[in-house]
Order: C-alpha cells, then sequence, then structure tokens
C-alpha cells in the first residue's frame, strides 16, 4: 500500500485511506480499549482539577498512611497527602512528560536520520557515528547520566529522556528514507526537476510516515517508565510535585507496613504503559496490513 | 491409446474462511490425469490454481484453508480421507510439488545438499553418506556441479535454485510432479533452459505433471492437455490441439486475443475488459458474464454444466448446451 | 572470518572515543564545584583552588579532555571524591555483581522466553498462546522498580523467604533477577513468537512439509534456526536492560553493585565515578555486541559465507549457469 505515493491521490482516496487505517484499527478490539484508556487519562489528566477530591500537595498530619477507606479511596501517604488525587495529578504529569520527551527525540532523531538518510556522504557518516556513540551507552544509563548532568526537575527529566531516545528515531527515519529515496517515483520527481525540499516534503516523508507513528505510539510508554524510573531515583522531578516514580520513591521505604502507598502508583504507570502499547501495536497492524496475521 | 488414471479430481471445493468473509478459491473443479501425461491448468492469477495444488498435496494452510468438499482420487485412492502419516508418506515420493518462487522455496540458514539429501533420507532407508551420494547425482542431473553440495542457497541463482528444487522433487523417482509456476520469477532465457530441463527429465522418467500457469506459451511448449480455470472452475478442457485450434469459451478466446501475434503487427491487442471478480463475492451463474461479449439474460442466472464438444474436450458455456 | 573480526574491534575504537567525549561534556558541563562541595563552606578559597589543582579541574576542556583521556589509556580513571581510592578500584569491586546479574538476566531471559515463544507461535491461539501473549504485555508494560517492590513485599514481607536487600549468598540474586527480567524475558518471548509465526507461513517450510516430513522436525529443522537468527541481534538489547535494569534495582535491594555506585556517586556529586562507571558499562556493553555480531555472522550462512568463502563462490556462480545443456 505504502508503494502508493500519496502526493498525487487525491482528497477522497487520501481520506478513504484514513477511513481504511481507521476501520482497521477499531476491529481490533485491544487497540481500541487501549485507545479508551487513554482517553480517560488525558481526560484525567486535563480535568484534574475538577476530578481530584483534594489538592496533589495538601498535607493533612492527621491522616497519615491512612489506609483506602471512603474518604481517601487509594489512602494516603507517609505526609497525609491523598493519594488518588496524586495519582490524578501525577497522570498529568506523566503525560506530559511522556510526549514531550518523545517530542523531543522525535522530532530531532527524525530531522538527524532524514539529512543522513537522504545526503549521505559525509554528513551520514557523522549523523550515524553520533547515534552510534549514544547506542553504545544502554538507554537509561545514558538518561541517568544526562539528567545528572541537567539536575533535577521536569524539563530536565524530559531533555534527558528525549536525547537517549534520538538514535532510535534517526535509525529508524534513515533507513525508510533510504528505501523510499530509491523508488521509481522519486526518481521520476526527481527527473522532472523537483527540488530536495520539495521531493522530502511531498514525496519521502509521506511514506516513512508510517514507521515513524508506529515507533512513536511504542516509545510512549518507554519514556513514561524512564521519566518514572529517574524520579524513583531521586534524578528527575521532585515531590511535592506528583509524578507516580516520586511517589513509588517515597513510598519505598514503608512497603513493609503500608503497601498499598506502593502498590497504586505503580498500577497506574503500568496501565498507562499498557494502554499506549495497546493502541501502538494496533496502530502498526491498521498501518501496515501485510503484517497482518 | 488407453493410459490409467493417476488423479482424478473430482468437484474439488476448497474455501478460506478469513474475517473479510469466505473467499471461494476453489468451487467444484474437475480433472483428470494419465500416467505420464502433462496437464497444464491455466488461469489469471488468482483464478485458484495454487489452491488447487495445494489442496492435492492437502498443504492449504488451515486455518483459513478449507477443504469444502470433493474428491481426490489418488491410484484409486482418496486422499481426502488418507490420514497425516499416508499423506507424508506420498507427498515427496509419489506427489512432489516445484514451488513459483524459487528465491524462497529454499530455506536459506541449510546447505542445498542437506535439503536435497533430507527428502531422499525421510522416503529411502539410506544412510547419511549414501543420501548425500544420491543427492549429489541429483545435482548433477539437473546441470549443477555436485561439488556445490555444500553451499547455501543464497549462493546461486535464480534459475540455479529453481533447478535445485527441481532435482528435490525428482530425488525419489515420484510419479506425479506438480510444477506451480515454476518459470515465472525467472529471466526468459532461463525460463526457456528450466522449462527444457523439465520436458526432458520427463521423457527420461516418464513421470505425470501437473503444470500450473498463466503462460500460454509455456502450456504449448510441453503441456499434452490443457483445462482453462476462471473464478476456482474449470471452464473448457481438452487436448493441446483442441483448445488452441478449436478454442470454444468465449474466455479462453479472451485469453488468446490478448497475446501479442507476431504475424499481424498491425493489430491492437485486445484484452479481456473488466477484472476477475472477487472470490469472495463472485458474481451468480457463470462466473464470467460480467465480462462476456456474448452474455445473455440467462448466464446470470444459470450455472453452465459440462458439455462435450469431442470425447476428450468439454465446454462450460451455455452457448453450448 | 578474522577480517570480520578485526574490521569489526576497529569500528569500536571511534565509537568508544565517541563516548569518552561524551561523558566528559556531560561532566565538564555539570553546575556545582565539586573542590568546594568536598570542604565545605568554611574552607579558605586557597584551599579549594589547591584541591582544584589536585583533582585536576582546572584548566581548558580540551587539557582537561586530554588528561582524562591519557588516563584511561593508562588505565587510570581518577579518583573517587569521597573515599580518595582509585576509580578503576572501586569499580573492580563493584563490577562482578552488576555484571553477573545482568549475565543472569539474559541467561534466565533466553531460556525461558525463546521456548515460550516458540510453543506460543506453534499453537497459535491456543489457550497457552493467549496465556504467553497477556503475560509478555504485562511483562513490558511493568516498571521493573515496581516490580521488585512487588517482590519484596511478596516473598520478603509476606513469606519472609527471601531477604529484602544486601548481598547475602545467591538467594540474593533472585529478586533483583526476576524484576528485571519481566521486561527483557517479554521482550525475548514476544520476539521469538512474532518471528516464528513468520518464519512458519515461509516458502521453504512449505517446501519441507511437501517433502513429506514430519511436523515435528519441520519445525526443529527448518524453521527454528531461521527464527533465532532476528532473536540473536535483540539478546544485546536485552543484555543493555539488563545493566540498565541493575543500575536502577541495585538502589532498591541496596546491593554493591556498579549501578548503585553510580547513583549514590551522582547525589554526592562524585563525578569520577560516574564517568567511571558510564564507562564500563558502555565498554561492556559494546564488546557485548562484538560478540553477538560475531554469533550472528556465524548462525546466518548469508553473512559467514561473504566472508569465508568469498572467493570461491565468485569462480562458481557464473560458469555453472551456464551449462545447462547436457542433461539426460
Amino acid at each position: 500500500m505504502r508503494s502508493v505515493e500519496p502526493g498525487i491521490l487525491e482528497d477522497s482516496k487520501k481520506r478513504s485511506q484514513f477511513v481504511d487505517i481507521w476501520r482497521r484499527l477499531c476491529k481490533n478490539r485491544l487497540a481500541v480499549l487501549g485507545m479508551i484508556v487513554l482517553l480517560i487519562l488525558v481526560f484525567a489528566a486535563i480535568f484534574a482539577d475538577v476530578i481530584a477530591p483534594y489538592d496533589y500537595a495538601q498535607q493533612d498530619y492527621t491522616a497519615l498512611h491512612q489506609t483506602p477507606s471512603l474518604k481517601h479511596i487509594f489512602g494516603t501517604d507517609n505526609t497525609g497527602r491523598d493519594i488518588f488525587s496524586r495519582i490524578i495529578y501525577g497522570a498529568r504529569t506523566s503525560l506530559v512528560v511522556g510526549f514531550v520527551s518523545l517530542a523531543v527525540g522525535c522530532l530531532t532523531g527524525c530531522i538527524l536520520g532524514a539529512i543522513a538518510g537522504y545526503c549521505g556522504g559525509g554528513i551520514e557518516i557523522a549523523i550515524m557515528g553520533f547515534c552510534d556513540i549514544l547506542l553504545a551507552i544502554p538507554q537509561t544509563v545514558l538518561a541517568i547520566a544526562i539528567a545528572s548532568t541537567l539536575g533535577t526537575g521536569t524539563v530536565n527529566a524530559m531533555i534527558a529522556v528525549g536525547i537517549s531516545s534520538i538514535p532510535n528515531f534517526c535509525r529508524i527515519v534513515r533507513s525508510s528514507t533510504m528505501t523510499v529515496k530509491d523508488q521509481e517515483y522519486v526518481e521520476a520527481a526527481r527527473a522532472i526537476g523537483s527540488s530536495s525540499f520539495h521531493i522530502v516534503r511531498k514525496h519521502i516523508f509521506p511514506n516513512i510516515l508510517a514507521p515513524i507513528i508506529v515507533q512513536a505510539t511504542l516509545n510512549i510508554g518507554k519514556a513514561i517508565i524512564m521519566c518514572a524510573a529517574l524520579s524513583f531515583l531521586g534524578l528527575g522531578i521532585q515531590p511535592p510535585e506528583a509524578e507516580w516514580g516520586n511517589m513509588l520513591s517515597s513510598a519505598r521505604q514503608f512497603v513493609r507496613d503500608y503497601p498499598h502507598e506502593v502498590i497504586f502508583p505503580g498500577l497506574a504507570i503500568m496501565l498507562t504503559v499498557l494502554a499506549c502499547n495497546l493502541f501502538g501495536d494496533g496502530l502498526r497492524d491498521a498501518l501496515d496490513p501485510k503484517l497482518k496475521r | 491409446m488407453e493410459q490409467e488414471t493417476l488423479l482424478s479430481v473430482k468437484d474439488l471445493t476448497i474455501h478460506y474462511i478469513t474475517d473479510d468473509g469466505v473467499m471461494k478459491a476453489v468451487n467444484g473443479i474437475s480433472f483428470d490425469l494419465k500416467k505420464g501425461e502433462t496437464l497444464g491448468l491455466v488461469g489469471e492469477t488468482g483464478a485458484g490454481k495454487t489452491t488447487t495444488a495445494l489442496g492435492i498435496m492437502r498443504l492449504v494452510p488451515d486455518p483459513p484453508g478449507k477443504i469444502v468438499s470433493g474428491e481426490i482420487l489418488w491410484n484409486g485412492k482418496n486422499l481426502l480421507k488418507v490420514g497425516k502419516l499416508g499423506m507424508r508418506a506420498i507427498r515427496g515420493k509419489e506427489i512432489s510439488m516445484i514451488f513459483q518462487d524459487p528465491m524462497t522455496s529454499l530455506n536459506p540458514v541449510m546447505t542445498v545438499g542437506a535439503q536435497l539429501s533430507e527428502v531422499i533420507r525421510i522416503h529411502e532407508k539410506l544412510s547419511r553418506a549414501d543420501a548425500a551420494i544420491r543427492a549429489g547425482e541429483m545435482l548433477e542431473l539437473v546441470g549443477i556441479p555436485s561439488e556445490r553440495m555444500d553451499e547455501y542457497p543464497h549462493q546461486f541463482s535464480g534459475g540455479m535454485k529453481q533447478r535445485v528444487v527441481i532435482a528435490m522433487a525428482l530425488a525419489c523417482n515420484p510419479l506425479m510432479i506438480i510444477a506451480d509456476e515454476p518459470t515465472t520469477a525467472l529471466d526468459v532465457t532461463i525460463q526457456a533452459q528450466v522449462l527444457d530441463l523439465m520436458r526432458s527429465l520427463r521423457e527420461k522418467f516418464g513421470t505425470a505433471t501437473l503444470m500450473i500457469t498463466h503462460d500460454l506459451g509455456v502450456v504449448a511448449e510441453i503441456c499434452d492437455r490443457v483445462a482453462i480455470i476462471y473464478a476456482g472452475q474449470i471452464v473448457e478442457q481438452g487436448t493441446l490441439e483442441e483448445i488452441y485450434e478449436n478454442t470454444k469459451h468465449p474466455y479462453t478466446k479472451g485469453l488468446f486475443a490478448s497475446l501479442p501475434d507476431m504475424s499481424s503487427k498491425a493489430h491492437r491487442l485486445h484484452p479481456i475488459k473488466g477484472l476477475m471478480p472477487d472470490p469472495a463475492n463472485l458474481p451468480s451463474g457463470c462466473p464470467f458474464h460480467p465480462r462476456c461479449d456474448h452474455a445473455r439474460p440467462e448466464c446470470a442466472r444459470r450455472t453452465p454444466v459440462r458439455t462435450e464438444v469431442t470425447p476428450s474436450h468439454f465446454v462450460n458455456c451455455l452457448l453450448y448446451e | 572470518m578474522l577480517r570480520y573480526v578485526i574490521r569489526r574491534l576497529l569500528t569500536m575504537i571511534p565509537i568508544l572515543l565517541g563516548v569518552t567525549i561524551i561523558i566528559f561534556t556531560m561532566m565538564y558541563f555539570t553546575p556545582g564545584d565539586p573542590a568546594r562541595m568536598i570542604l565545605g563552606d568554611e574552607a579558605s578559597e586557597e584551599t579549594v583552588q589547591e584541591l582544584r589543582e589536585e583533582l585536576g579541574l582546572t584548566g581548558s576542556f580540551f587539557e582537561r579532555y586530554w588528561d582524562y583521556l591519557s588516563g584511561i589509556l593508562r588505565g587510570d580513571l581518577g579518583t573517587s571524591y569521597t573515599t580518595r581510592l582509585p576509580v578503576t578500584e572501586e569499580i573492580a569491586a563493584r563490577f562482578p555483581v552488576t555484571f553477573r546479574i545482568a549475565c543472569l538476566v539474559c541467561l534466565f531471559s533466553i531460556c525461558v522466553g525463546i521456548p515460550a515463544g516458540i510453543i506460543s507461535a506453534i499453537r497459535q491461539y491456543s489457550i497457552l498462546d493467549y496465556v504467553v501473549t497477556i503475560g509478555a504485555m504485562l511483562g513490558i508494560c511493568m516498571p521493573n522498580f515496581w516490580l521488585a517492590l512487588l517482590l519484596i513485599l511478596f516473598f520478603s514481607v509476606f513469606l519472609g523467604i527471601l531477604p529484602p536487600s544486601g548481598l547475602y549468598g545467591w538467594t540474593s540474586y533472585i529478586m533483583p533477577v526476576l524484576s528485571i527480567s519481566a521486561a527483557t524475558l517479554a521482550t525475548i518471548t514476544r520476539m521469538t513468537r512474532s518471528s516464528m509465526l513468520e518464519v512458519i507461513r515461509a516458502d521453504y517450510i512449505r517446501t519441507a512439509r511437501a517433502k513429506g516430513q514430519s511436523e515435528r522436525l519441520v519445525i526443529v529443522r527448518h524453521a527454528l534456526k531461521n527464527a533465532l537468527i532476528p532473536i540473536i541481534t535483540v539478546i544485546g538489547f536485552q543484555f543493555a536492560n539488563g545493566l540498565s535494569g541493575a543500575v536502577v534495582n541495585e538502589q532498591i535491594f541496596a546491593i554493591p553493585g556498579i549501578g548503585k555506585m553510580m547513583v549514590d556517586a551522582i547525589r554526592a556529586r562524585n563525578y569520577p565515578l560516574v564517568q567511571g562507571g558510564t564507562l564500563v558499562i558502555a565498554l561492556t556493553y559494546s564488546i557485548l555486541n562484538l560478540i553477538i555480531d560475531l554469533i550472528y555472522a556465524f548462525v546466518d550462512p548469508r553473512i559467514k559465507t561473504q566472508y569465508a568463502r568469498a572467493k570461491k563462490t565468485r569462480k562458481h556462480a557464473k560458469p555453472a549457469e551456464q551449462l545447462p545443456q547436457e542433461v539426460a
């Protein structure tokens, strides 16, 4: 399907292609489930102030370490903050951090990858060498090292995770660009004298979009887990900011006596990542019917 | 010339049951194949030729494929009733198959020699060394030096790989070979070499061949009889001469008309209008009627039955009933 | 084959050089003055300046990088600010623990994941397949540090059979390895399953069946080796995950490995230890990737022959194509 050149397709055809993908996606029950969970999370993140019964930083020293009850449905933590409210606000943090760090990595990686794949030569060697160097350090270790340079904080955590994911995108975009570049329709475009920028934008980009989207959706989950890991180690987002990783970090020492403080934030991370991955898998199958079954 | 019937396919129907509906790939195909004879099964891509072949080998992938009804009589024995073990003894030994794409039909991580000896050792009680010797002989037979036994498929060209596949098919002296578009994936010059090879081997061993192809040139070159298949049904069958000289069915005529003719350069080609029907949604009555120039209202209502033109020539068309 | 090994080794050099540049640059730009941190606010500017010089914190970027690099080549990774011991010693004491954990994670994931993936693929759409698929999905989504806490809750608090922290014999390795393995095991299982599913639909599998081969041998002899080739490449990634996981989880289980050392060092701004730890991890990972590439080349004949018999093939291929006539 991807061999069809979308640039020359008429509007109606473009729409029908989109409808096709959408229909295939909706047939996949797990992907729909993931999508629904994601929508609920996004909703919770946007309207956190309305949904959450307490403020995320509101401490209550008369109600420390409470087990789940009607008043605090997920209980309270070591400073009496309502865990349910913190998880709702944490959704905001985690989703923002996940998406922004993904955008950082994805955009940089795609641009570098497209340049490398399209230009070739010395530029390609330099860019891919840079990727190889980053890839020589395991991703989480790299993120930890970058975070330690930048210091703690939400923005720094996002940059650290984003940078560490650049090589993944760079490689995929480069290899897809290289395959697409050699297709006949690109040669045809070059033969009629289109500019390089025009070719990349109109012919190459639409055709490498699918692998980028798939890689991106599957990477959100990873980004969320990594940010949580940084916060868990105390290198990312700091309390009292509500973030699932730092909630786990502060609950960790009480695991023996108050297991609920550990269980709920972890469940929240897992559910979010699960939803992202189910949706991503579904999207991949929908975008690439050849891989079906 | 009364010959023994080797294979008799009767009313074979194979469907693929998928989420998107039932694909009616093969719909009541019947044909016979006599000892030493070559039958050409001709049709467009998607007409159900390969499915028929896989059906005979009982290799239709299940799910989603299902042999719905019919009989496949092999030496009088219904292959659809033979158990797994019995089928394994037949495959490669009595009936073997040459696949369409030699590039992918050899295991990339096994040496060619190992793949050849494998089929020999499955069916004949030979030691590893003896099987290797036999494998080497088979390679020489198809024109490949036996020293190349220890090489891997990727070290061979497409034509060479197809020779290896042919050697594998012939290794146990089968009674019948099913050749599924054996030359489609090859260059024209290599095609001719492979066809030559197949013809000479057939003369040498007297193996019956079911030649599946969409190429009428290939058919003219090596077949004794021809069956034309359209949308999972045989629309016309007869001897080579009958089909080529006394074409009856409009579809067969269309096939010939869409071939370029060297003698009359001035004329344009006459392709058959329209496309093959979707196997999930076949037209009623005669499946060819939407594309047929001679279609009558009746054609959409009634499925034509097999009509005899001569004792060896049959056509399924209301024009001749 | 030797040529391949040498070429592969040579490509490692610029990459590792690049790694040192990146690590050094990161630490160079880290804010804060270690000398001031060590001596405290009361110390006079002179003593701080003296310590700076002693620690090699003066000089331009390039001077300092050159010192760092030549130090590495001499096997000197600097001195820990806190303990004043050579970094190499600190790392040597802790590296085996982390390495052991990463290897155990890989081993466990391979030994369980590959069979699980194969069975799941062969019995596609069976209950077993669903159990494996769902389990693998959950394994990938579960943060390993959370799983670690759950395991402590279950094995140490609830059952009381495993030590929750510290390093006391082999039992201390069980929980860290299990928690880190969740994701790697799941990845390997999923990879095996999808690779196997792809392979058993390949034409050469149909060819093998058409030969009359038994279903079991079709899988064992034809499908397995082909399916394993792509899996070998992910094993390198899994080792990286094992190392990363160890860095995070050693903290939870209070296991004295490189990971705990690094995280503690980051908190104490003890840069030489962070630099050294990162470098050693990158080096280990690169060497492992080299080994995996070699295994890959050995298993996949397409790569093996490219290097081993390049000359021989070229001699044969063409002429044989052109002598088809002497049949029959």
